[in-house]
Protein backbone atom coordinates (compact mmCIF):
# COMPACT_ATOMS: atom_id res chain seq x y z
CA UNK A 1 0.00 0.00 0.00
CA UNK A 2 2.74 2.41 1.00
CA UNK A 3 4.42 1.58 -2.24
CA UNK A 4 1.33 2.53 -4.19
CA UNK A 5 1.07 5.89 -2.43
CA UNK A 6 4.73 6.55 -3.06
CA UNK A 7 4.29 5.58 -6.68
CA UNK A 8 1.33 7.87 -7.21
CA UNK A 9 3.13 10.77 -5.56
CA UNK A 10 6.21 10.24 -7.70
CA UNK A 11 4.15 9.83 -10.87
CA UNK A 12 2.26 13.01 -10.14
CA UNK A 13 5.52 14.86 -9.53
CA UNK A 14 7.01 13.55 -12.77
CA UNK A 15 3.85 14.40 -14.70
CA UNK A 16 3.93 17.91 -13.25
CA UNK A 17 7.53 18.24 -14.40
CA UNK A 18 6.70 17.06 -17.90
CA UNK A 19 3.78 19.45 -18.05
CA UNK A 20 5.85 22.30 -16.91
CA UNK A 21 6.86 23.18 -20.45
CA UNK A 22 6.71 26.94 -20.31
CA UNK A 23 4.13 28.58 -22.47
CA UNK A 24 6.54 29.97 -25.00
CA UNK A 25 6.75 29.65 -28.72
CA UNK A 26 10.34 28.89 -29.58
CA UNK A 27 11.61 30.45 -32.78
CA UNK A 28 13.18 28.11 -35.27
CA UNK A 29 16.11 30.56 -35.19
CA UNK A 30 17.49 28.58 -32.25
CA UNK A 31 16.78 25.10 -33.69
CA UNK A 32 16.89 22.56 -30.86
CA UNK A 33 19.29 24.60 -28.75
CA UNK A 34 16.84 26.04 -26.23
CA UNK A 35 17.07 24.48 -22.79
CA UNK A 36 13.75 24.19 -21.00
CA UNK A 37 14.22 24.66 -17.26
CA UNK A 38 10.57 23.79 -16.61
CA UNK A 39 8.26 25.89 -14.50
CA UNK A 40 10.17 27.96 -11.98
CA UNK A 41 9.22 29.76 -8.79
CA UNK A 42 7.65 32.95 -10.21
CA UNK A 43 9.76 35.35 -8.11
CA UNK A 44 12.71 34.35 -5.95
CA UNK A 45 14.27 37.54 -4.61
CA UNK A 46 13.44 40.65 -2.59
CA UNK A 47 13.49 43.96 -4.42
CA UNK A 48 15.92 46.52 -2.98
CA UNK A 49 14.83 49.57 -4.97
CA UNK A 50 11.54 51.39 -5.40
CA UNK A 51 9.79 53.79 -7.71
CA UNK A 52 10.78 57.40 -7.03
CA UNK A 53 14.26 56.49 -5.88
CA UNK A 54 17.50 57.20 -7.75
CA UNK A 55 18.54 54.11 -9.73
CA UNK A 56 21.77 52.57 -8.41
CA UNK A 57 24.52 53.35 -10.90
CA UNK A 58 26.54 50.63 -12.63
CA UNK A 59 29.08 50.05 -15.34
CA UNK A 60 28.89 46.78 -17.27
CA UNK A 61 30.70 45.24 -20.22
CA UNK A 62 28.77 45.22 -23.48
CA UNK A 63 28.73 42.29 -25.90
CA UNK A 64 29.63 44.69 -28.71
CA UNK A 65 32.76 45.79 -26.80
CA UNK A 66 33.48 48.53 -24.27
CA UNK A 67 31.37 49.35 -21.27
CA UNK A 68 28.08 51.08 -20.61
CA UNK A 69 27.46 53.25 -17.55
CA UNK A 70 23.90 53.97 -16.50
CA UNK A 71 24.63 57.54 -15.32
CA UNK A 72 26.05 58.27 -18.78
CA UNK A 73 22.46 58.64 -20.01
CA UNK A 74 21.49 61.16 -17.34
CA UNK A 75 20.05 64.31 -18.87
CA UNK A 76 20.04 62.66 -22.31
CA UNK A 77 17.85 59.57 -22.46
CA UNK A 78 15.23 57.67 -20.53
CA UNK A 79 16.52 54.17 -19.89
CA UNK A 80 14.69 50.84 -19.90
CA UNK A 81 16.58 48.03 -18.18
CA UNK A 82 15.47 44.58 -19.30
CA UNK A 83 16.94 41.87 -17.09
CA UNK A 84 16.29 38.36 -18.38
CA UNK A 85 17.18 35.24 -16.36
CA UNK A 86 19.49 33.32 -18.66
CA UNK A 87 20.68 32.89 -22.23
CA UNK A 88 19.36 29.89 -24.20
CA UNK A 89 16.10 29.55 -22.29
CA UNK A 90 12.60 29.71 -23.83
CA UNK A 91 10.97 32.97 -22.75
CA UNK A 92 14.21 34.98 -22.69
CA UNK A 93 15.09 33.92 -26.21
CA UNK A 94 11.94 35.60 -27.51
CA UNK A 95 11.76 38.72 -25.41
CA UNK A 96 14.61 40.77 -26.90
CA UNK A 97 13.90 39.87 -30.56
CA UNK A 98 10.44 41.34 -29.90
CA UNK A 99 11.94 44.59 -28.56
CA UNK A 100 14.23 44.56 -31.58
CA UNK A 101 11.36 45.40 -33.97
CA UNK A 102 9.94 48.24 -31.87
CA UNK A 103 12.88 50.66 -31.77
CA UNK A 104 10.46 53.36 -32.95
CA UNK A 105 8.34 52.95 -29.80
CA UNK A 106 11.44 53.58 -27.67
CA UNK A 107 12.64 56.45 -29.91
CA UNK A 108 9.27 58.19 -29.63
CA UNK A 109 9.74 58.34 -25.87
CA UNK A 110 13.42 59.25 -26.12
CA UNK A 111 14.33 55.96 -24.45
CA UNK A 112 17.23 53.57 -24.79
CA UNK A 113 16.97 49.89 -23.92
CA UNK A 114 19.72 48.02 -22.07
CA UNK A 115 19.46 44.22 -22.07
CA UNK A 116 21.18 42.57 -19.12
CA UNK A 117 21.80 38.99 -18.01
CA UNK A 118 24.22 37.34 -15.57
CA UNK A 119 25.77 35.32 -18.43
CA UNK A 120 29.32 35.88 -19.61
CA UNK A 121 30.18 37.75 -22.82
CA UNK A 122 30.95 34.70 -25.05
CA UNK A 123 27.62 33.07 -24.14
CA UNK A 124 25.73 36.29 -24.74
CA UNK A 125 27.58 36.73 -28.03
CA UNK A 126 26.56 33.29 -29.35
CA UNK A 127 23.02 33.60 -28.11
CA UNK A 128 22.24 37.13 -29.29
CA UNK A 129 23.77 36.35 -32.70
CA UNK A 130 20.70 34.16 -33.32
CA UNK A 131 18.42 37.15 -32.81
CA UNK A 132 19.60 39.15 -35.79
CA UNK A 133 21.20 42.57 -35.41
CA UNK A 134 20.04 44.13 -32.14
CA UNK A 135 19.69 47.92 -31.98
CA UNK A 136 20.29 48.07 -28.21
CA UNK A 137 23.31 47.19 -26.07
CA UNK A 138 23.42 43.80 -24.34
CA UNK A 139 25.34 43.89 -21.06
CA UNK A 140 26.96 41.15 -19.02
CA UNK A 141 26.44 41.14 -15.24
CA UNK A 142 28.64 38.06 -14.94
CA UNK A 143 31.48 39.02 -12.62
CA UNK A 144 31.37 39.75 -9.77
CA UNK A 145 28.46 37.46 -10.37
CA UNK A 146 25.11 39.24 -10.70
CA UNK A 147 26.41 42.28 -8.81
CA UNK A 148 23.98 44.70 -10.46
CA UNK A 149 21.04 42.29 -10.16
CA UNK A 150 21.91 41.93 -6.48
CA UNK A 151 22.10 45.70 -6.03
CA UNK A 152 18.57 46.03 -7.44
CA UNK A 153 17.36 43.03 -5.43
CA UNK A 154 16.53 40.77 -8.35
CA UNK A 155 19.23 38.08 -8.03
CA UNK A 156 17.53 34.72 -7.54
CA UNK A 157 18.84 32.06 -5.18
CA UNK A 158 20.13 29.97 -8.12
CA UNK A 159 22.30 32.82 -9.42
CA UNK A 160 20.07 33.84 -12.33
CA UNK A 161 18.20 37.12 -12.30
CA UNK A 162 14.51 37.81 -12.36
CA UNK A 163 12.73 38.72 -15.56
CA UNK A 164 12.49 42.39 -14.65
CA UNK A 165 11.88 45.73 -16.33
CA UNK A 166 12.89 49.10 -14.89
CA UNK A 167 12.16 52.47 -16.45
CA UNK A 168 14.58 55.18 -15.35
CA UNK A 169 13.91 58.77 -16.39
CA UNK A 170 16.44 61.33 -17.61
CA UNK A 171 17.06 62.49 -14.03
CA UNK A 172 18.09 58.97 -13.08
CA UNK A 173 14.92 58.32 -11.05
CA UNK A 174 13.18 54.93 -11.21
CA UNK A 175 9.69 55.46 -12.68
CA UNK A 176 8.47 51.87 -13.16
CA UNK A 177 9.38 48.41 -11.90
CA UNK A 178 7.98 45.12 -13.16
CA UNK A 179 9.53 42.06 -11.54
CA UNK A 180 7.61 39.66 -13.70
CA UNK A 181 6.70 36.02 -13.20
CA UNK A 182 9.89 34.44 -14.57
CA UNK A 183 7.84 31.93 -16.57
CA UNK A 184 6.02 34.55 -18.61
CA UNK A 185 6.92 37.31 -21.00
CA UNK A 186 5.74 40.78 -19.97
CA UNK A 187 3.20 41.99 -22.55
CA UNK A 188 4.61 44.71 -24.78
CA UNK A 189 1.59 46.98 -24.30
CA UNK A 190 2.27 47.27 -20.56
CA UNK A 191 5.80 48.57 -21.17
CA UNK A 192 4.64 50.92 -23.92
CA UNK A 193 1.89 52.32 -21.68
CA UNK A 194 4.48 53.05 -18.98
CA UNK A 195 6.83 54.69 -21.48
CA UNK A 196 3.98 56.93 -22.56
CA UNK A 197 3.61 58.18 -18.98
CA UNK A 198 7.14 59.64 -19.00
CA UNK A 199 7.21 63.45 -19.04
CA UNK B 1 12.33 -2.62 -10.75
CA UNK B 2 8.62 -3.30 -11.14
CA UNK B 3 7.92 -0.23 -9.12
CA UNK B 4 9.70 1.89 -11.73
CA UNK B 5 7.72 0.43 -14.56
CA UNK B 6 4.57 1.24 -12.65
CA UNK B 7 5.72 4.80 -11.95
CA UNK B 8 6.56 5.37 -15.60
CA UNK B 9 3.18 3.99 -16.70
CA UNK B 10 1.32 6.16 -14.23
CA UNK B 11 3.34 9.21 -15.31
CA UNK B 12 2.48 8.61 -18.93
CA UNK B 13 -1.20 8.14 -18.07
CA UNK B 14 -1.28 11.30 -15.98
CA UNK B 15 0.36 13.24 -18.78
CA UNK B 16 -2.34 12.07 -21.16
CA UNK B 17 -5.17 13.70 -19.27
CA UNK B 18 -6.92 15.45 -22.15
CA UNK B 19 -7.54 18.87 -20.56
CA UNK B 20 -3.91 19.99 -20.65
CA UNK B 21 -2.48 17.54 -23.11
CA UNK B 22 -0.45 18.89 -25.98
CA UNK B 23 -1.59 17.60 -29.36
CA UNK B 24 0.74 16.16 -31.94
CA UNK B 25 2.20 18.36 -34.68
CA UNK B 26 -0.01 18.66 -37.74
CA UNK B 27 0.86 16.07 -40.38
CA UNK B 28 -0.29 15.44 -43.94
CA UNK B 29 -3.53 13.42 -44.10
CA UNK B 30 -4.73 14.53 -40.66
CA UNK B 31 -7.75 16.76 -40.05
CA UNK B 32 -7.02 20.22 -38.65
CA UNK B 33 -7.73 20.39 -34.88
CA UNK B 34 -10.89 22.37 -34.17
CA UNK B 35 -10.53 25.98 -33.05
CA UNK B 36 -12.25 29.32 -33.58
CA UNK B 37 -10.89 32.75 -34.40
CA UNK B 38 -12.46 36.17 -33.96
CA UNK B 39 -14.07 37.52 -37.12
CA UNK B 40 -11.91 40.49 -38.23
CA UNK B 41 -13.33 43.96 -37.59
CA UNK B 42 -11.85 45.15 -40.87
CA UNK B 43 -14.35 44.73 -43.71
CA UNK B 44 -11.58 44.15 -46.26
CA UNK B 45 -10.22 41.25 -44.22
CA UNK B 46 -13.73 39.82 -43.78
CA UNK B 47 -14.30 40.00 -47.52
CA UNK B 48 -10.95 38.35 -48.19
CA UNK B 49 -11.92 35.43 -45.96
CA UNK B 50 -15.46 35.33 -47.37
CA UNK B 51 -17.06 35.77 -43.95
CA UNK B 52 -20.38 37.50 -43.65
CA UNK B 53 -20.43 38.32 -39.95
CA UNK B 54 -20.73 36.79 -36.52
CA UNK B 55 -18.26 36.89 -33.67
CA UNK B 56 -16.07 33.89 -34.42
CA UNK B 57 -15.37 31.56 -37.32
CA UNK B 58 -13.62 28.28 -38.05
CA UNK B 59 -10.97 27.77 -40.71
CA UNK B 60 -13.49 25.55 -42.56
CA UNK B 61 -15.66 28.64 -43.10
CA UNK B 62 -12.98 30.48 -45.08
CA UNK B 63 -14.06 30.69 -48.71
CA UNK B 64 -11.15 28.95 -50.44
CA UNK B 65 -10.03 25.64 -51.89
CA UNK B 66 -6.87 25.77 -49.80
CA UNK B 67 -5.82 27.75 -46.74
CA UNK B 68 -2.23 28.36 -45.67
CA UNK B 69 -1.83 29.04 -41.94
CA UNK B 70 1.37 30.62 -40.71
CA UNK B 71 2.01 29.98 -37.02
CA UNK B 72 4.23 32.90 -36.01
CA UNK B 73 5.20 35.14 -33.11
CA UNK B 74 6.06 38.81 -33.11
CA UNK B 75 8.95 37.78 -30.87
CA UNK B 76 10.43 35.20 -33.26
CA UNK B 77 13.46 36.42 -35.22
CA UNK B 78 12.89 33.95 -38.06
CA UNK B 79 9.28 35.06 -38.40
CA UNK B 80 10.51 38.64 -38.63
CA UNK B 81 13.03 37.70 -41.32
CA UNK B 82 10.45 35.64 -43.19
CA UNK B 83 7.68 38.28 -43.07
CA UNK B 84 8.57 39.98 -46.40
CA UNK B 85 8.74 36.56 -48.09
CA UNK B 86 5.28 35.61 -46.79
CA UNK B 87 3.99 38.98 -48.02
CA UNK B 88 5.39 38.09 -51.45
CA UNK B 89 3.56 34.77 -51.27
CA UNK B 90 0.33 36.67 -50.63
CA UNK B 91 0.96 39.05 -53.54
CA UNK B 92 1.71 36.17 -55.91
CA UNK B 93 -1.51 34.43 -54.92
CA UNK B 94 -3.54 37.60 -55.36
CA UNK B 95 -1.88 38.51 -58.66
CA UNK B 96 -2.20 35.09 -60.30
CA UNK B 97 -4.55 32.26 -61.13
CA UNK B 98 -4.80 31.14 -57.48
CA UNK B 99 -6.57 34.34 -56.42
CA UNK B 100 -9.72 33.49 -54.53
CA UNK B 101 -8.71 29.84 -54.34
CA UNK B 102 -5.84 30.00 -51.84
CA UNK B 103 -6.17 32.16 -48.72
CA UNK B 104 -3.50 33.02 -46.19
CA UNK B 105 -3.89 33.64 -42.44
CA UNK B 106 -1.37 34.12 -39.63
CA UNK B 107 -1.78 33.08 -35.99
CA UNK B 108 0.46 34.86 -33.49
CA UNK B 109 1.08 32.34 -30.71
CA UNK B 110 1.53 33.85 -27.28
CA UNK B 111 0.93 37.28 -28.80
CA UNK B 112 -1.56 39.81 -27.45
CA UNK B 113 -3.70 41.77 -29.95
CA UNK B 114 -1.28 44.70 -29.47
CA UNK B 115 1.71 42.49 -30.27
CA UNK B 116 0.06 41.05 -33.39
CA UNK B 117 -0.81 44.59 -34.48
CA UNK B 118 2.81 45.66 -33.89
CA UNK B 119 4.00 42.84 -36.15
CA UNK B 120 1.40 43.69 -38.81
CA UNK B 121 2.40 47.36 -38.90
CA UNK B 122 6.14 46.68 -38.84
CA UNK B 123 6.03 44.44 -41.91
CA UNK B 124 2.90 45.93 -43.60
CA UNK B 125 1.26 42.50 -43.61
CA UNK B 126 -1.67 42.49 -46.05
CA UNK B 127 -3.43 39.28 -44.93
CA UNK B 128 -5.39 38.63 -41.71
CA UNK B 129 -3.47 37.96 -38.48
CA UNK B 130 -5.01 36.61 -35.30
CA UNK B 131 -3.71 36.58 -31.71
CA UNK B 132 -3.42 33.35 -29.71
CA UNK B 133 -2.47 35.08 -26.48
CA UNK B 134 -2.88 32.12 -24.15
CA UNK B 135 -1.26 29.54 -26.49
CA UNK B 136 -4.53 27.56 -26.86
CA UNK B 137 -4.09 27.07 -30.60
CA UNK B 138 -0.35 26.59 -30.15
CA UNK B 139 -1.04 23.60 -27.89
CA UNK B 140 -3.55 22.22 -30.41
CA UNK B 141 -0.91 22.24 -33.12
CA UNK B 142 1.72 20.50 -31.04
CA UNK B 143 3.59 23.59 -29.78
CA UNK B 144 5.52 23.81 -33.03
CA UNK B 145 8.52 26.08 -33.39
CA UNK B 146 7.95 29.21 -35.47
CA UNK B 147 7.42 30.04 -38.26
CA UNK B 148 5.38 26.94 -39.08
CA UNK B 149 3.23 26.61 -42.19
CA UNK B 150 0.16 24.39 -42.44
CA UNK B 151 -1.42 23.87 -45.85
CA UNK B 152 -5.06 22.80 -45.69
CA UNK B 153 -7.33 21.44 -48.36
CA UNK B 154 -10.96 22.44 -47.86
CA UNK B 155 -13.39 19.53 -47.62
CA UNK B 156 -17.06 19.88 -48.55
CA UNK B 157 -18.47 18.43 -45.35
CA UNK B 158 -15.58 17.77 -43.00
CA UNK B 159 -12.77 19.57 -41.21
CA UNK B 160 -10.06 20.88 -43.56
CA UNK B 161 -7.41 18.27 -44.20
CA UNK B 162 -3.73 18.97 -43.62
CA UNK B 163 -1.92 18.32 -46.90
CA UNK B 164 1.41 19.79 -45.88
CA UNK B 165 3.10 20.95 -42.69
CA UNK B 166 6.45 22.67 -42.67
CA UNK B 167 8.75 24.24 -40.10
CA UNK B 168 10.83 27.25 -41.08
CA UNK B 169 11.33 29.39 -44.15
CA UNK B 170 10.47 28.23 -47.64
CA UNK B 171 13.30 28.41 -50.13
CA UNK B 172 11.27 29.68 -53.07
CA UNK B 173 7.87 31.37 -53.07
CA UNK B 174 7.03 30.02 -56.55
CA UNK B 175 7.99 26.47 -55.66
CA UNK B 176 5.95 26.64 -52.45
CA UNK B 177 2.95 28.02 -54.29
CA UNK B 178 3.10 25.30 -56.95
CA UNK B 179 3.34 22.78 -54.17
CA UNK B 180 0.27 24.25 -52.43
CA UNK B 181 -1.75 24.08 -55.68
CA UNK B 182 -0.64 20.53 -56.35
CA UNK B 183 -1.05 19.09 -52.88
CA UNK B 184 -4.46 20.72 -52.40
CA UNK B 185 -5.46 19.55 -55.91
CA UNK B 186 -6.53 22.99 -57.05
CA UNK B 187 -7.94 23.07 -60.54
Amino acid sequence: MKRAVWGIALSAALAALLWAGMAAAASDAYKDNIYNPGKLKPIDSVLKVKVGQRAPDFTLKAVSGGTVTLSGFRGKKNVVLSFVPAAWTPVCSDQWPGYNIVKDLFDERDAILLGITVDNIPTLFSWTNQMGRLWFPVLSDFYPHGAVAKQYGILRSDGTSERALFIIDKKGIIRYIDVHDINERPPLEALVAELEKLP
Amino acid sequence: MKRWIWVVTMTVLLCWTPATAISAEPAAGQPLPDFSLAVPKDAGMRNYLGLSGGATFRIAEIKAQAVVIEIFSMYCPYCQKEAPVVNELYRKIEGGPLKGKVKLVGIGVGNSPFEVETFRKKYAIPFPLFPDGDFTIHRLVGEVRTPFFIVLKSQPSAAPKVVHAKLGAFESVDAFLNFVAESAEIR
